[in-house]
C-alpha cells in the first residue's frame, strides 16, 4: 500500500517526502550526515524550484490549523533548508572545520 | 622587512576613541599578553567555582519558564556543585531553592532520572523517599509518621533558599549567603540600560544545548571577537564574493565592569546585490543575521547600540560571568556557558523570536536557527583543538601566554574580570585565615 503525504499539487516531490519529512531538527540534521552528497543534490535540484510554490501554498492556512499534508510539504521545506546548507555552502554533508563538535536541538516551535 | 613588502595599515571604517585604541581607551586592561592558566589550570577552576559561580549573579533561566502559580523548573549547577528549585510561588513572586530534601537530604526534584534537568507544573514538592511534602514558598508542609520524630521543628526544616531576583524577564539567583551587591548593582548601567527592551514579546525559542571538550570561557571568547570569522567562517559569504584577506573590524566596543558588549556595523546582506546571499537565503529572505524583516518592536532603550552606529548590526552583551545576549534586528539570540570542569563545559543556546503569524515567518526563524548551528559547530569544532594544544603549550612547550589585539579587546577584558574575581576571593581568603 502507498500513501501520499503531500498535497496533489505537489505529486512530482512524493518520491522524497517518505524519507525527507521529518519532523525534528535533529531527524533532518541526522538524515543529511548520513545521506551521501549526490542524494542531497539531487534533492536539492528537485526541491528548490518548489520552494516558492510549497510556501504559499502553506500560507494559505493559519499556522496553527495546517491540514495534515501540508504540515508534511513544511517539514519537507525544511529538509531543504538542511540540505541547502549542504550543497549551496560547504559541497559536504557536515558543515567544514566542525570536527567532532555537536549542538542538538533540544526544542523547536511546532509545526 | 622592508617597507615595501609591509602591509598598507587597514584604513579604519569606524571611528575609534581619542586615544587610538579600544584597548588604550580603557587603561587597566594593559597591552600585554594574557595567560593561559585560567584555561588550562584545575585549581584555577577551584578558585573559579568560589570566586565566581558562588559569588555572582547567574541567569538561569527567562519568566516564561514558570508563567504560572506552580510552574518550576531545576537547573543543574555543577560548578557550584548544586542543583537548584526556580518556582513561582502563590504571591507571584519567583523563587529558589536548593533542590535537597530536608529529611535525608535527597534531591527532591527530579523526574526519570535525578541527574537530568526538569520542569512542569505543581502543587507542592514530594520527596521520592519517604514522601515528605513541601510549598512553592519551601516550607515543610508534611511528614509521613510525624509522631515518630523527636522534637521535629518543621518550620525550621523549609528548603534552603537561594537569593534569587529577575531582571527583564531573566531570572537570576545568587548562591552567596549574602550577596555583595543586588543584582541591578552587579548588572551595571551598560546592562540596566536595556530596561524595557521587549525580550518578553520574544517567545518563540529554539533551544540548543552541547557538551563541549574545552574550559568554558574558550566558547566564550570565540563568540565575543569577530576576528576569526573571516578565518574560521569563509563560507558565511558565497564563494563569488569572497575577498581572500580581508578582515573585519567591529563598530563599537564597550566596557563596564566586568560586563562588555560590541557592535558590529555595515550595510546589511540583504541591501547588496544579490551574489553577497546563497540561494537559499533570497528564496526564504532570512539567513545569517536572521530574518530581514523583523515585525516592529517601537521604541528601543537607550541601552541599545550604545554607540549608535548607523548603520547598525548587531548589538552583543556580555554578562559576566557566563551569559551573552545578541540583540539582532527584532530577535535576539541567548548564549550560557557552564564549567562542568577545567576542560569540559556545557553549552546552552537559544534564538529567541517574535512569534511567527505565518508560515513564511516561521520558515525565516528556521532558516535562521540552521544558519547558526552550522556555524557554532564551526566555533565548537575548533574547541577540542584549542584546548588541548593549549594545555601541551602550557606545560610542555613553554607557551604560557597569548598576544591579544584589539579586535579582541573583550576577550583581554573577560580574563581580566575572572582573574580580578579570583584575586579578590584570594584576598578575602587570606583576610579570613589570617584573623
Ligand atoms: S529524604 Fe526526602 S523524605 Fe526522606
Ligand atoms: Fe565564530
Amino acid at each position: 500500500m502507498t500513501t501520499t503525504l503531500l498535497p496533489p499539487a505537489f505529486a512530482d516531490l512524493e518520491r522524497f517526502a517518505h524519507d525527507w519529512c521529518l519532523k525534528t531538527e535533529s531527524e533532518r540534521y541526522a538524515r543529511r550526515l548520513a545521506s551521501p552528497m549526490q542524494e542531497l543534490i539531487d534533492f536539492y535540484d528537485a526541491c528548490f524550484p518548489r520552494i516558492e510554490d510549497a510556501l504559499a501554498y502553506c500560507d494559505k492556512f493559519p499556522l496553527e490549523e495546517l491540514p495534515e499534508d501540508a504540515i508534511h510539504l513544511l517539514h519537507l521545506m525544511y529538509s531543504l533548508i538542511m540540505v541547502a546548507m549542504a550543497v549551496e555552502i560547504f559541497q559536504q554533508p557536515k558543515p567544514v572545520d566542525s570536527a567532532d563538535a555537536e549542538l542538538a536541538r533540544v526544542s523547536e516551535p511546532w509545526p | 622587512m622592508s617597507k615595501a613588502l609591509q602591509e598598507p595599515a587597514t584604513p579604519h571604517r569606524w571611528p575609534r576613541p581619542t586615544e587610538g585604541t579600544w584597548t588604550q581607551h580603557y587603561p587597566e586592561l594593559g597591552t600585554s599578553m594574557m595567560s593561559f592558566e585560567d584555561s588550562v589550570s584545575p585549581e584555577f577552576f577551584e578558585l573559579e567555582r568560589e570566586a565566581i559561580f558562588k559569588r555572582a549573579w547567574l541567569n538561569v533561566g527567562r519568566v516564561e519558564q514558570v508563567p504560572k502559580t506552580g510552574s518550576y523548573f531545576t537547573k543543574e549547577l555543577d560548578v557550584a556543585r548544586t542543583s537548584l528549585i526556580v518556582v513561582r510561588d502563590h504571591d507571584g513572586t519567583v523563587k529558589a531553592f536548593h533542590n535537597v530534601c530536608r529529611h535525608r537530604g535527597n534531591k527532591l526534584v527530579w523526574n526519570e532520572f535525578p541527574r537530568e534537568e526538569t520542569s512542569g507544573t505543581c502543587r507542592q514538592f514530594t520527596c521520592k523517599y519517604h514522601g515528605w511534602r513541601y510549598g512553592l514558598d519551601g516550607s515543610l508542609g508534611f511528614v509521613q509518621q510525624e509522631g515518630e520524630f523527636f522534637d521535629l521543628d518543621k518550620a525550621a526544616l523549609g528548603l534552603r533558599p537561594v537569593h534569587c531576583d529577575v531582571w527583564a524577564g531573566f531570572i537570576f539567583v545568587n548562591l552567596d549567603a549574602t550577596p555583595r551587591q543586588t543584582l541591578r548593582e552587579f548588572l551595571g548601567p551598560m546592562i540596566t540600560d536595556l530596561d524595557g527592551y521587549p525580550f518578553d514579546k520574544m517567545t518563540e525559542w529554539y533551544e540548543f544545548k552541547a557538551d563541549n571538550q574545552s574550559n568554558w570561557k574558550l566558547f566564550a571568547d570565540a563568540f565575543q571577537e569577530y576576528y576569526h570569522v573571516p578565518g574560521l567562517h569563509s563560507q558565511q559569504v558565497p564563494s563569488a564574493v569572497r575577498t581572500p584577506g580581508k578582515g573585519f573590524e567591529c563598530a563599537h566596543f564597550q566596557v563596564d565592569g566586568p560586563h562588555r558588549m560590541v557592535s558590529t556595523g555595515g550595510a546589511r546582506r540583504w541591501t547588496m546585490p544579490a551574489e553577497f546571499m546563497y540561494p537559499i537565503e533570497r528564496a526564504t529572505r532570512s539567513g545569517l543575521v536572521g530574518p530581514w524583516e523583523s515585525p516592529e518592536l517601537g521604541e528601543l532603550p537607550k541601552g541599545l547600540n550604545p554607540g549608535r552606529i548607523e548603520p547598525w548590526g548587531i548589538d552583543n552583551f556580555q554578562i559576566f560571568p557566563n551569559i551573552e545576549i545578541l540583540i539582532y534586528h527584532g530577535w535576539y539570540l541567548l548564549y550560557r556557558y557552564w564549567p562542568t570542569s577545567h576542560n569540559t563545559h556545557r553549552f546552552e543556546g537559544m534564538l529567541c523570536f517574535q512569534p511567527a503569524r505565518t508560515v513564511r515567518e516561521r520558515v525565516e526563524h528556521e532558516v535562521a536557527s540552521v544558519v547558526f548551528k552550522e556555524f557554532a559547530l564551526q566555533d565548537a569544532g575548533m574547541l577540542t583543538g584549542t584546548q588541548t594544544a593549549l594545555e601541551s603549550a602550557y606545560r610542555t612547550a613553554g607557551m604560557t601566554h597569548f598576544p591579544v589585539n584589539d579586535q579582541e579587546i573583550l576577550v583581554r577584558h573577560f580574563h581580566k574580570a575572572v582573574a580580578d574575581w579570583v584575586d579578590v576571593y584570594r584576598h578575602d581568603l587570606s583576610g579570613v585565615v589570617a584573623r
